[in-house]
């Protein structure tokens, strides 16, 4: 079983199941991925391997970068990510290695990662969901501030200053997320195509890495179990 | 393959191979399939289509009708299983694509004339 997958976001649509019922999904490219690197304890302190998927011309890469994907006897690629794996499996892999979207035709859920959509420096209510104030009965001018960020009791702030974390306007978006335990609800090995259930992070062609879910969520845990 | 022809592909493998689309202002009979249990039975939504909505598979039709001097609604996407047949029993006379007037409507008025126009060879009893 491969470790993860490189992809892009191909945009959402929705198919019926046998039930007849609607399901959201979101269709992702993925891969194939290469091994490009294999990293070993010896060598480097832990083990792990290093994919790389979508081939790039050799004019927007750099040396550096092609010599790395030429030790792997591949073509010269735009991207490059690591992942931990046991020690125990890193015998499985090779340089060069393709590893294609059939190696997930097992996995019933995934974590997606990308970068959400940038949203640009926002305020707390767009942010953080905070109400702002009044529209009338004498609120002047501003309608849509946090309020109060802390008195002088220690637990509110205070004490020298805001409460670390407190929620505040600043950037929103452009930002790594995880999608956690996506149902995988079809895999299309001759177009290298992944349709999971539900949105995923960012916009259409964003970069995604998709690796087996990490930790799931009961119902689905037992979902798993059962079959 | 760009990503618009990626998405049809998908769909393709979803969608019906065939679909009766009824004009808007046609009065259809939809057969939707519906599960009590185990067992499964067709009931019949009778009406007139107000509107179309989106395309591919998501491609709907609204259906309105009157029950208990009570117009009720009902969006059908044609893709989904649970539609098992579309029949189309008149074809009424519009000159709009959503004929969301007629929820104003009341008694006679609601009622659309039949169609004229390029019926010459349209089959239906």
């Amino acid at each position: 079983m491969a470790a993860a997958l490189l992809g892009r976001k191909v945009g959402m649509t929705r198919i019926f199941d046998e039930a007849g019922k609607n399901v959201p999904v979101t269709i992702i490219q993925a891969g194939p991925c290469f091994v490009s690197q294999i990293k070993t304890p010896d060598a480097d302190g832990y083990a792990a391997i290093q994919l790389a998927a979508e081939d790039i011309k050799p004019r927007r890469s750099t040396m550096q970068q092609i010599g790395h994907d030429h030790k792997a006897g591949l073509s010269p690629k735009r991207f490059h990510k690591e992942f931990r794996v046991d020690e125990a499996d890193l015998g499985g892999y090779e340089l060069g290695q393709e590893i294609t979207v059939e190696s997930f035709e097992s996995i019933k859920f995934v974590d997606v990662i990308g970068t959400s959509k940038g949203k640009g420096y926002q305020g707390v209510v767009k942010r953080h969901g905070f109400k702002g104030q009044q529209a009338t009965h004498g609120v002047e001018r501003k309608h849509r501030s946090p309020g109060s960020i802390g008195g002088h009791a220690t637990d509110a702030g205070g004490s020298g200053g805001p409460k670390k974390g407190k929620k505040m306007p600043g950037q929103m978006g452009n930002k790594r997320i995880t999608a956690r335990s996506l149902d995988v609800v079809a895999i299309d090995k001759d177009n290298n195509l992944l349709l999971v259930k539900g949105p995923v992070p960012g916009g259409k062609d964003g970069f995604l890495v998709i690796r087996k879910a990490k930790r799931l969520y009961k119902r689905k845990h037992r979902l798993a179990q059962a079959s | 393959m760009n990503k618009q022809d990626i998405i049809n592909q998908v769909e393709s493998k979803y969608t019906k191979d065939e679909i009766v689309v009824p004009a808007i202002g046609d009065t259809v009979d939809v057969h939707c399939r519906i599960i009590e249990g185990s067992k499964e039975r067709v009931q019949i939504f009778s009406g007139v289509v107000i509107a179309k909505k989106s395309s591919g598979i998501s491609f709907a039709i609204t259906v309105r009708r009157i029950v208990a001097n009570e117009g009720v609604e009902r969006t059908f996407p044609l893709h989904s299983p649970k539609v098992a047949k579309v029949e189309i029993t008149r074809h009424g006379h519009t000159r709009r694509a959503k004929l969301n007037y007629l929820r104003d409507r009341v008694g006679k008025s609601r009622r659309l004339k039949d169609r004229r126009r390029g019926l010459k060879h349209a089959s239906v009893k």
